[in-house]
């Protein structure tokens, strides 16, 4: 079975830029690409009963923008690499969701852009690259 | 009712004595008509067993409470860990995130119930009954746990779910298609009283009593001033998020309200560990208070319908809102829905009113004896204060005594509360609503606008036939609901031994 390695990808510079490394590490590795795009979402936050009632129908309006504006053109821009791709959609806190996906796949490494976030956001929140450098338990390349 | 000066305040400040005059005497004619055609409601619901002075409401809500634990096996017990399980989400299959989870559906449910009746009502229970009566309130509270544990079982079991994916449920769906199920008659007949009594209860208890206390609240803040005005921002508020759609305003406020609900408890246990030399002799006394009393009017049963009311009234077990909340949850067993719904009058009755009362009774704002250690009964019944307070202004003081910023803290989350409070009771009515008239985009903006208007009246009226007509609703809703829960209660058995049974077999996996 051929090595896999997991990018993760939203659709912003930052990860086009982990994308293009990516895909170069998969080309001299013969791995197979897993790219993932990760849904910000807790299940300890509030909602109001309307936005209880209404919950499934924006998920699924939410993966199905997903796939088609975020997943779809990427694989398709993939096309000619000559890799095989693979993609994951997923909801959840995006460093433990790509942690998890590595371990499920048994992805050799994680490739992740740099979110540029610097300052007072990042020292309160943690950022994402920060806190997956952490949890990873397989290497993790950040992308700048 | 304190409000009737109100009217002609606000014509005073817009200058038009005549509309003043006539508005003051259209709320007369509204008083004088609801008063005389609703009155043997109100007195119907809230009247008391012969020759006591126990509202046979309050023993309906009690013995169904005390049915319901028997024949579930003290299911609130038992279930008790598994529930908290749940909310922790230990069972939720990760393929599923993004959907409701148990924990939203907690919090939502929790916030239409954490209120002003855990502030203010809890003073009002201490203050003619004792520090009795919070053993009571507790016993109560623990009760109704195996309640809301049924109704909301079956509100999920019968739910109504749309091609588009969005849901409808509660109990008019589990009296309709819970008694076809069992061949049972007259399942619609009580869907259409449940749905007419949770319309008039969202407009009263769960709109213009919310209303109305917190413009008392603000006006015990900034001064007095007329009580449309806050009418008209809070409505005006409520238009946006419901009408408007105006999301941001809604989920601030359910993000900040569990943020209070912590405060509010935080600072309770800190003023109790402040005194924590007097917490054995608290709990003496709301001991022996239970059971004898302590010279409170009316003695112990004094002490225990204080309590009781205080628990029913506060956590709407058996009342059937919370059954609507609850069906919004996707889940493949309903039965987790009940099992997390009991956790809510345990945290609204036994953790945040426990709290209250405990805070009261430590500080020492109600005045005993020195030679007999009885409590001083005044008029009315109530105990003597230290400053005379009561109500809300009672635990506003008694919280005071230890911070004195406390009383500001106090007053945004009565507001905060209240504005929950009306958001959520503005989708039950609206959930009766479409079930009475149909789903339609028109009709739901009829309801909802209708809603706001009685925010204004709420706010700035003196209606107080009305408003006990529409608290009198909401213990209505409680009457058809728990007898269509004793016709009901065999099905929510079958799921509980079902699951239980798989879940002890490894079926139901656990995923952390």
């Amino acid at each position: 079975m051929p090595d896999k390695i997991v990018v993760g990808y939203d659709g912003s510079e930052g990860s086009k830029r982990a994308v293009d490394f990516a895909v170069e590490r998969a080309s001299a590795l013969g791995a197979t690409l897993v790219v993932a795009h990760v849904l910000e979402w807790s299940p300890y936050s509030f909602l109001t009963p309307n936005e209880l009632e209404e919950r499934h129908k924006r998920r699924n309006e939410e993966l199905k923008r997903a796939e088609e504006a975020v997943l779809a053109p990427l694989v398709a821009s993939l096309d000619t690499s000559g890799l095989t791709i693979e993609t994951s959609l997923k909801y959840g806190n995006i460093a433990d969701t790509l942690a998890k996906l590595s371990r499920d796949t048994g992805a050799v490494q994680i490739v992740i852009g740099r979110q540029g976030e610097s300052g007072l956001a990042s020292r309160l929140f943690g950022s994402v690259a920060g806190s997956l450098a952490q949890s990873s338990t397989v290497p993790v390349t950040i992308v700048p | 009712m304190k409000n009737h000066y109100k009217i002609p305040m606000m014509a005073g400040a817009l200058s038009l004595m005549a509309s003043a005059a006539m508005a003051q005497s259209l709320d007369e004619k509204v008083n004088a008509i609801f008063a005389s055609s609703t009155g043997w409601f109100v007195n119907l619901i809230f009247s008391p067993f012969p020759g006591t002075s126990f509202p046979w409401i309050v023993g309906w809500l009690v013995v169904a409470a005390t049915i319901f634990t028997v024949y579930f096996g003290l299911i609130q017990f038992r279930a008790f860990p598994h529930s908290i399980a749940l909310v922790r989400g230990d069972y939720s299959d990760p393929d599923d995130a993004g959907e409701v989870s148990h924990f939203q559906a907690l919090a939502t449910a929790l916030s239409g119930t954490v209120g002003l009746g855990n502030i203010a009502g809890v003073a009002v229970a201490v203050g003619i009954g004792g520090p009795g009566a919070t053993f009571w309130m507790i016993l109560a509270g623990l009760m109704g746990m195996a309640s809301k544990f049924t109704e909301c079982t079956l509100g999920v079991k019968y739910r109504n779910e749309y091609p588009d994916g969005t849901v409808s449920g509660g109990p008019m769906y589990y009296m309709v298609k819970g008694f076809e199920e069992r061949g049972l008659p007259m399942g619609r007949v009580l869907a259409v009283m449940f749905a007419i009594f949770c319309i008039l209860g969202a407009f009263g208890g769960g709109n213009m009593f919310q209303a109305n206390q917190a413009h008392a609240q603000i006006a015990n803040v900034v001064g007095d001033y007329p009580g449309w005005i806050t009418g008209i921002i809070f409505a005006g508020i409520v238009f946006a998020v419901i009408v408007g759609g105006l999301k941001s305003i809604a989920s601030v406020t359910e993000k900040v309200v569990p943020f209070m609900g912590v405060l509010y408890v935080v600072t309770a246990v800190i003023i109790l560990l402040m005194n924590f030399d007097k917490i054995g002799w608290a709990f003496g006394q709301i001991f022996e208070g239970a059971f004898t009393g302590l010279g409170v009017a009316g003695g112990m049963v004094g002490a225990l319908i204080q309590g009781f009311k205080r628990a029913a009234f506060s956590n709407e077990a058996g009342v059937g809102s919370a059954a609507i909340a609850h069906s919004a949850v996707r889940t493949k067993e309903p039965i987790t829905e009940g099992f997390v719904s009991l956790l809510e009058p345990f945290i609204d009755t036994v953790v945040i009113c426990t709290m209250t009362a405990l805070v009261i009774i430590i500080t020492g704002q109600l005045m005993t004896d020195p030679t007999t250690g009885l409590y001083m009964v005044g008029e009315g019944g109530m105990i003597q204060t230290v400053d005379g307070n009561s109500g809300v202004a009672l635990t506003s003081a008694a919280f005071s005594a230890s911070f004195g910023w406390f009383k500001y803290i106090l007053a945004i989350a009565v507001i905060l509360f209240a504005f929950s409070t009306m958001i959520s009771w503005s989708y039950y009515g609206l959930k009766a609503w479409t079930f009475l008239f149909g789903e339609g985009k028109g009709k739901e903006v009829t309801f909802k606008v209708i809603f706001c208007i009685f925010v204004v009246i709420g706010a700035a009226a003196n209606l107080g036939p009305v408003i006990d007509f529409s608290d009198a609703a909401i213990f209505a809703m409680a009457v058809v609901n728990i007898i269509a829960l004793y016709f009901l209660m065999p099905i929510v058995k079958r799921e509980l031994n079902s699951y239980l049974s798989r879940l002890k077999s490894g079926e139901i996996k656990k995923f952390n």
